[in-house]
């Protein structure tokens, strides 16, 4: 997007660099029960236009991920410890927080899973999305109201023009999760980050947001950083997929391949644990064992005491290394020749 | 066939909706659940879908004896349970117990694990003699995989999936032949989802029960269903085995929720006859005449306004189903 509207100065912006990339992201909590590592050095890049999906179970570190690259942590108990998280070039780890609060609001948005305590209800959802404009963009009530039933108007709720004066219990939740795509969506963001949002919608509204967000992100060539641990949303839309596990991103690939042939034991017993139609009767495959506790994460490979390929060395450090599998996907097994299937 | 359990006949809920606070009037009702009619064979499993605010977890709720029907009968082996008072029901509800969604709530946190599966033996104190009640909570505790010297932890200590084993052993305490399970697996991931998944099942074999078995995941329920019933607005809107339901389902409603499931495989993408509902589910309190669902249906005419659809066999579909316009339409297969 050439089209920049807000003061920039202060981001040394390189256009030809890539949109987003983490590297080496280390984030932690220092709680009274220890110090719990959630992010452990995680990686991924998104392109303008593409859609990347962040996929695993409750607990790997997901959302914090993505708090950390928004910069919204909640500080204390959680510290960004190490890595990069570079917007054009620009790590915004580096900004100060009035730079940050500026890159937030206009260049990189969000998106949260329960919509209703993201939203003030005091507040009707014309006054807040309008807020935005008049904050800004510096624009008139008159027009900036017009631009918030524009806005409603895009994400299809219907009556846009009545709709804008209600407050947001008036809204169910399918539309309350529309009104936060609007609000995510009102400055033009060039990456969008949407943490489940349709987790707590039923499938058929969940059908309506992710044609929506698929939309509009065709439309405006965004970036978008797709968390879910919904395996069939996914293969729906993502172009890619990071895999995390325990803090780490644990497989990384093109959507086609990591279903055809996952690089990853966790990404394989993962796929194999979803009920399939053609093995009704049998028993679904398990995971035995539960994800390590992130104060106490043990030496080398963290899902080595779950995983039937273990061998002694993936229970000592170093942690496997991210191997390249082809030029475009990689796992951090070292056995994933043996999981795809290669020799 | 094996016998029938579990019958209900023209099951409601209706909860008042009342106005002011010191002489409260009823101004209207919530119709939750309106008009049931579901059977329970011995070792089957009945899945009922639907989404949220159908009135799922109103008729579980109905069934254990947690809410009382406007109206309608529960027969279980043939005992209307709406008829019954005092000892007598209290022996009836034995029969059918039930397994809640969240394992993080549903479980007391200052009880320990033995008190809380030994609980019923407490409310029925003639099932186990008191002596034996340990004996019997270690023995439950092994049943659902779980350790049995971990009697004196507290929920805290367990895992999720876990705690949903501890709520599977204090269903099973009274040894009921009917269980049931509301969203059991919708708290968990995947991987421990699999887990509870295949104990029930195990259990079943093992122990003969029928399960109602609720949830909103679609994928889990055709895993675990020999029979499925769609619910809309409080009603079933379509009945039949899981093949005629997921492979050819003949009510919209029906047709319109399978083809919103995502299917974990990325090459059907783009293939699939996806059909997108308008607009938002009425209210219950206020439901659409005649058909309820004509006001996002497609295929809605005239008839559907007028006339209220019966849910019964018709001339294009061989299992029941409320609409007028019943018709197969395959939505789960690939189209090209
Ligand atoms: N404010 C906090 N204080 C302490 N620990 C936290 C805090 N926020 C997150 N954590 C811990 O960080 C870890 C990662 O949490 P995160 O929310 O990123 O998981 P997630 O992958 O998003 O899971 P879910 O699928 O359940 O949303 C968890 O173990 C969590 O307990
Ligand atoms: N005690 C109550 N008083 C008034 N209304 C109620 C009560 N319990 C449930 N309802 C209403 O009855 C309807 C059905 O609710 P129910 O909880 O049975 O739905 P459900 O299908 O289980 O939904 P979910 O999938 O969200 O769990 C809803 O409109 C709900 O608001
Ligand atoms: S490194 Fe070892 S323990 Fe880890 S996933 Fe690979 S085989 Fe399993
Ligand atoms: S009866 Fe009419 S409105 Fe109802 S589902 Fe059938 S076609 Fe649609
Ligand atoms: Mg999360
Ligand atoms: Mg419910």
């Amino acid at each position: 997007m050439t089209d920049i509207k807000v003061k920039n100065e202060f981001l040394p912006i390189d256009p030809a660099a890539p949109l987003l990339e983490v590297e080496n992201l280390k984030v932690e909590f220092r709680t009274a029960n220890g110090v719990a590592k959630a992010v452990n050095g995680a990686n991924f890049r998104l392109a303008e236009g593409e859609t990347l999906a962040i996929l695993g179970e409750s607990g790997c570190g997901k959302s914090v991920t993505a708090q950390a690259i928004m910069g919204i942590l909640d500080t204390p108990p959680g510290y960004v410890t190490g890595g990069e998280v570079r917007y054009r070039g620009v790590d915004l780890l580096k900004l100060k927080e009035e730079h940050r609060r500026q890159v937030r609001a206009n260049r990189i948005a969000m998106v949260f899973q329960d919509a209703l305590s993201a939203l003030n209800p005091v507040f009707t959802v014309g006054f807040q999305l309008g807020e935005l404009f008049r904050k800004h963009r510096g624009m008139s009530r008159a027009d900036s109201k017009k631009r918030a039933i524009e806005l409603l108007d895009q994400v299809k709720i219907p009556a846009a023009r009545q709709r804008v004066g209600e407050y947001p219990h008036q809204f169910s939740g399918g539309m309350r999760q529309r009104v936060m795509i609007a609000m995510a969506l009102a400055l033009d963001p060039e990456v969008l980050i949407a943490d489940e949002p349709t987790t707590a919608l039923d499938v058929t509204v969940q059908a309506q947001i992710m044609n929506l967000l698929a939309e509009v992100q065709r439309e405006r060539n965004m970036g978008l950083i797709l968390i879910t641990h919904d395996m069939g949303v996914v293969a729906d839309v993502a172009d890619r997929i990071s895999v995390m596990y325990a803090g780490r991103v644990v497989e990384e690939a093109p959507v086609y391949d990591i279903y055809a042939r996952p690089a990853h034991p966790y990404t394989k017993a993962l796929l194999e644990s979803i009920p399939r139609v053609d093995l009704k009767g049998q028993q679904l495959s398990v995971i035995k064992g539960l994800p390590p506790t992130l104060t106490n994460i043990p030496p080398g490979c963290a899902f080595a005491a779950r995983c039937r390929y273990a061998r002694d060395v993936c229970r000592q450090d170093p942690v496997p290394p991210s191997y390249q599998v082809t030029h475009n996907r990689t796992s951090r097994c070292h056995f994933w020749k043996e999981v795809v299937g290669v020799e | 066939m094996s016998e029938i359990v579990l019958q209900t006949k023209g099951l409601k809920k209706h909860f008042p909706i009342t106005r002011g606070i010191v002489f409260q009037s009823k101004v209207g009702a919530v119709q939750a659940v309106d008009g049931v009619d579901l059977e329970l064979r011995r070792g089957e499993t009945l899945g009922i879908v639907g989404e949220s605010g159908c009135g799922k977890s109103t008729l579980a709720r109905l069934l254990v004896g947690l809410e009382t029907p406007t109206a309608g009968e529960i027969n279980v082996r043939g005992q209307d349970m709406t008829k019954l008072r005092g000892g007598d029901l209290r022996r009836a509800r034995r029969n059918i117990q039930m397994v809640l969604q969240d394992p993080y709530t549903s479980l007391n946190p200052r009880m320990t694990v033995g008190d809380i599966i030994g609980e019923p033996f407490e409310i029925h104190t003639d099932v186990v003699p008191k002596g034996d009640r340990k004996a019997r909570v270690r023995d439950l505790l092994d049943l659902v995989g779980l350790n049995p010297d971990h009697i004196n932890r507290y929920p805290h200590q367990f895992s999720g999936g876990q705690r949903q084993r501890i709520g599977i052993a204090r269903a099973l305490a009274l040894k009921p032949e009917i269980i049931v399970c509301d969203e059991p697996v919708s708290a968990l991931d995947v991987s421990i989802q699999a887990q509870v998944i295949n104990l029930l099942e195990g259990l079943q074999e093992e122990l003969g029960l029928s399960y109602i078995f609720i949830a909103h995941d679609l994928s889990v329920v055709r895993h675990i269903a020999d029979r499925v019933s769609v619910m809309y607005l409080g009603r079933v809107v379509e009945t039949g085995r899981d093949l005629e339901i997921y492979e050819q389902p003949t009510h919209p409603y029906t047709q319109a929720l399978l083809s919103a499931v995502p299917v974990p495989d990325p090459t059907l993408r783009g293939h699939r006859d996806q059909i997108v509902l308008e607009g938002d589910v009425p209210s219950p309190a206020n439901p659409p005449s005649g058909c309820r669902f004509r006001t996002r249906c497609w295929k809605a005419q005239q008839k559907c306004t007028d006339e209220d659809p019966m849910l019964t066999l018709r001339p294009k579909s061989a299992h029941a189903s409320a609409c007028h316009f019943a018709e197969v339409r395959d939505v789960v297969h690939a189209v090209d």
